[in-house]
């Protein structure tokens, strides 16, 4: 009999602020420790953390984009627990009431759409970090993450296999990089996921959960949770029983093992913070944020599939990123009445994804922008260039030899059309191969592509392939 | 000079028959003097004050100084002041010195204010006699054998003894009121969220305030003028107009109406107290007040529903001191969870531990909703109550303390009887109200007897000119302890 795995995530994204949650300190990544920790994320005597605005900007730009309801009042809680990383003993989260509840995200799975439901996202501050090398059997404490804003985004338990929580944890990934809100970096920690594992036979309650913490890369997230529901199925196949417990990956092993069990669970004693007043949200400002959404993901996807009809392949891969997404929209816009959106469509999942992904960069940072990509897909319909050729200008706008006009002068790549001298050539051909004008007479048409083939070699590739094609058949009929 | 009262220094100063330099010494002398007799301040820094004092003095030459400038003013222990060791009156921050300064302690600098030092007062404020503090109990100046209420007792006993004309205290659940009735002198907190509590050592962030004490209502007025304001750092802080504290001062109290709260004249107050209201009560009513009784119902609920949230508070409020990055540290541990046990065991006292322990309880899991939820529905009720009463009045009269100081020792072994102590001083806590206690007379052991005055919401302007017009009329607040009179 099968099972069916049953999954949720918890995420966290490192909100993009410059400074941290509660203190003015600054968030960038990579100082030298303890450097970027004022007295307020060291917990001096009479500190008071103060709310920044610019992350609850963020989060309530993420409930817009899930669709979901942003509270007008939340309330931000202390969670008490001791560890050296957490210099207050607490941490300021919001417990009772989270700044967004309910929303959703829509995922493209082998399976096709699926909707994942989000319970909440909530504010809250990340703790510093200990360091276990260089102190000879001691620990240090870098409290210079301590107090970067986070979002916890929790989705319902809606994913059941491994490959549809990547899914949705990439989906994720370039909603809060759309949205302009998490810089997405996960090797320094900016977005990481919590998974809850649990199997059950189909239509049977929901079993026993582990939480698998700080998955860091798409790929340890499939592992573990791949890891995690075959333990969890061998233990029920033996009889055994799964113990609800956090456990943590190994990627080093591919295996998870068991942090602590919910026995030794903390008793957090969340209560709110009577440092700081009920988080008030005014109609006025959601009004003034969502009236600054970009055009999300889901949108534009319809959008390309509709006005331009493009396959969904296409509108998946153009929809990545909204620096992807935008170019799409100006590289139309400015090829209007000569390339079709499939052909722009062809060179952006093509040439230019090609070059992107080699040197790492986004479309917004492409070194050929939507103008130039433009100028050139004009130059192919004028029927200056070929598409072939077209290839080389791009490679050669790419390393910055300038404008398709200008590579193309400067490489003498024009195409040559004047028929007189384009007649000379193929004359010349034609008496230099008698053999194939043989062939060709004899029916056999693959002679007249080596014909073809012959005269673009005489011309570099510049001649124009249809002209080319309709003298050779005029002279050879002749 | 000794029995000069703020405002009339502030004269001296200016008109230049005093200076800085002569308070500051004179001051720090008589600091000095009454270290065993009554142990009044933690902290001294001569070289300090002395500096900021000569700074006043060339501030007031060039003809720009305030109200406050050159006023040696003290500082309960709780108020960081950068350079300056702030203890708390732990062992737990026995060698702490403050990065920066308060809010507080900043507004007095930049009004020229000579910091003469820090007073001592119950660890973490918690306490209502000034016993529980690592540095021994303060002494009442009227009998050293006696209290002088807490948990501000330091800075009530200094001003008492005129070693400082002022001093500035918080109030958690009576912190200020409490021990400015045992000692005889006038003490004021704010509203909540007028004074900032940024570099103010938290005990019960929702209850704590900021606020005052000095010889008259007068001075109070001056004291607030320069600690009030929004401040940034605190998001509990009020952004408001500015006010001026004194405007209403002269204001004749005809036509006021004073509130006497019917719970708080029954029994539970000790007879002399009972007099020395009584007689207070008569005298603003030969000042044109005319009296109503009021009900406060949920009054009795108020020491209860204190005495789960403020240690729940304290319980997060206090967990920083985990020998980790600062403060005190066990010298000898096995591993990480017994290094914050001893540390922690042995860093502070036995008050201390007794509300990190309830507050602990009252917010574990299970336990909750009955202390920590019914305790906020309490307080909600009271503050209603509040809030009905003073639709009858202008403001509300009773006595600060059920008792004149009591003796060294007396409650320490009862905490429950301890906490009584501010049966009346609670209430505007929990509901954020103003409230004020002015000397009304003088009771068993001829120890003084506190007025309590608690007005609405910013009704502090109100109140001091209400205990203005009553000391204009009485001289309570003039009588010094024979031990340290001028």
């Amino acid at each position: 009999m099968d099972w069916e795995i049953v999954i949720g995530l918890e995420t966290h994204a490192q909100l993009s602020t410059r400074s941290k949650m509660f203190s003015g300190a600054p968030t960038a990544f990579g100082a030298a420790p303890n450097t970027q920790a004022s007295a307020v994320d060291i917990a001096l005597p009479g500190t008071l953390p103060v709310a920044n605005r610019g992350a609850v900007e963020r989060a309530i730009r993420f409930g817009l984009a899930v669709g979901g309801t942003i509270n007008r009042a939340s309330v931000f809680a202390r969670k008490n627990y001791f560890y050296p990383d957490l210099p207050k003993a607490y941490q300021i989260s919001q417990y009772e009431l989270p700044i967004v509840q309910g929303g959703a995200v829509t995922v493209l799975a082998k399976a096709g759409e699926k909707v994942i439901r989000l319970t909440r996202a909530h504010l809250e501050e990340d703790a510093g970090k200990l360091l276990h090398e260089d102190f000879r059997g001691m620990s240090g404490v870098d409290l210079n993450r301590a107090g970067i804003p986070l979002l916890e985004i929790v989705s319902e338990p809606d994913m059941r296999s491994a490959e549809e929580a990547v899914a949705y944890a990439r989906t994720l990934h370039a909603l809060v990089r759309w949205i302009d809100i998490c810089d997405g970096n996960m090797q320094e920690g900016s977005f990481r996921c919590d998974a809850n594992v649990s199997v059950r036979r189909p239509g049977a309650p929901l079993g026993t959960r582990c939480e698998i913490k700080n998955l860091n890369s798409f790929r340890f997230l499939e592992r573990a949770i791949e890891h995690e529901a075959r333990r969890q199925i061998e233990i029920l196949e033996g009889g055994g029983k799964i113990v609800q417990e956090t456990r943590l990956y190994d990627p080093d092993r591919d295996e998870t093992r068991s942090m602590r069990t919910k026995e030794d669970a903390h008793d957090y004693r969340y209560f709110p913070d009577p440092d700081l007043l009920p988080l008030a949200v005014s109609e006025e400002w959601i009004a003034a944020i969502g009236s600054q959404m970009p055009e999300l993901p889901e949108a534009k996807r319809a959008r390309f599939r509709e006005q331009h009809a493009l396959p969904v392949q296409d509108t998946v891969t153009l929809t990545l990123t909204r620096g992807m997404a935008e170019y799409f929209d100006e590289t139309v816009a400015g090829t209007a009445g000569f390339a079709s959106p499939k052909e722009v469509a062809n060179w952006l999942t093509g040439d230019l994804s090609a070059k992107l992904n080699e040197t790492g960069k986004d479309a917004s940072e492409s070194r050929v922008g939507p103008s130039e990509l433009a100028g050139l897909l004009a130059r192919i319909h004028d029927g200056t260039i070929s598409n072939k050729i077209a290839k080389e200008v791009f490679d050669a706008m790419w390393n910055g030899e300038g404008t398709a006009d200008a590579v193309i002068a400067a490489r003498g790549l024009k195409q040559i059309s004047d028929a007189g001298a384009l007649e000379g050539i193929v004359a010349e051909v034609l008496a230099a191969n008698p053999k194939q004008v043989d062939d060709y007479r004899a029916g056999k048409e693959k002679a007249f592509n080596s014909l073809v083939g012959q005269v673009m070699k005489a011309t570099q590739g510049k001649a124009n392939p249809a002209q080319v094609n309709a003298l050779l058949r005029k002279k050879l009929s002749g | 000079m000794v029995e000069a009262s703020l405002s009339e220094l502030a004269t001296a100063l200016k008109a230049r028959r005093a200076s800085s330099v002569e308070l500051t010494r004179a001051a720090l002398d008589r600091i000095a003097r009454a270290k065993d007799a009554l142990n009044a301040f933690i902290t001294v820094d001569p070289d300090r004050s002395l500096a900021q004092a000569r700074s006043a003095d060339a501030r007031i030459a060039r003809g720009e100084g305030d109200a406050l400038t050159g006023i040696p003013v003290a500082h309960k222990d709780i108020f960081c002041a950068e350079g300056w060791r702030t203890t708390c009156a732990s062992k737990m921050l026995a060698d702490f010195v403050a990065p920066y300064d308060a809010h507080v302690i900043g507004r007095f600098h930049a009004a020229g204010a000579v910091l003469i030092g820090k007073t001592n007062m119950d660890e973490f404020a918690m306490g209502s006699s000034s016993e529980n503090s690592h540095y021994g109990p303060v002494r009442n100046p009227w009998h050293g054998e006696f209290v002088p209420g807490g948990s501000s007792g330091g800075s009530a006993a200094a001003v008492a003894a005129r070693l400082v004309p002022c001093a500035t205290g918080t109030d958690t659940g009576g912190s200020i009121r409490q021990p400015a009735a045992l000692c005889g002198v006038s003490g004021i907190k704010p509203t909540y969220g007028l004074v900032s509590r940024y570099g103010m050592i938290a005990f019960a962030s929702s209850l704590d305030q900021g606020g005052a004490f000095a010889r008259q209502a007068e001075d109070l007025a001056l004291m607030l003028n320069v600690m009030t304001g929004f401040d940034p750092r605190d998001a509990t802080s009020l952004d408001r107009p500015k006010e001026d504290y004194a405007r209403e001062l002269e204001r004749p109290l005809a036509g006021l109406r004073v509130g006497l709260p019917k719970e708080y004249f029954g029994e539970g107050m000790d007879a002399d107290v009972r007099a020395a209201v009584e007689g207070a009560i008569a005298a603003l009513r030969a000042l044109g007040a005319k009296t109503v009784e009021i009900s406060l119902p949920n009054s009795g609920l108020s020491v209860p529903a204190y005495y789960v949230l403020a240690p729940a508070e304290a319980s997060a409020n206090l967990a920083r001191y985990d020998g980790v990055r600062y403060g005190y540290r066990a010298p000898e541990y096995a591993d990480l969870a017994d290094m914050y046990c001893k540390t922690r065991a042995q860093g502070f006292g036995a008050e201390v531990k007794r509300r990190i322990l309830v507050g602990t309880y009252v917010l574990s899991h299970g336990y909750y909703d009955a202390y920590y939820l019914q305790a906020q529905r309490v307080r909600r009720l009271i503050a209603r109550d509040f809030v009905a009463a003073f639709t009858h009045c202008d403001v509300i009269v009773g006595p600060t303390s059920p008792t004149v100081a009591f003796r060294i020792g007396e409650k320490v072994a009862d905490p429950v009887k301890m906490y009584l102590s501010d049966i009346y001083t609670i209430a505007p806590n929990l509901a954020g109200l103003p409230a004020m206690s002015v000397p009304c007379g003088f009771g068993a052991n001829g120890l003084p007897v506190g007025l309590h005055v608690v007005g609405g919401y910013f009704g502090e302007a109100r109140m001091l000119n209400v205990a203005h017009q009553y000391q204009r009329a009485t001289d309570w607040h003039r009588r010094a302890p024979a031990a340290f009179a001028g």
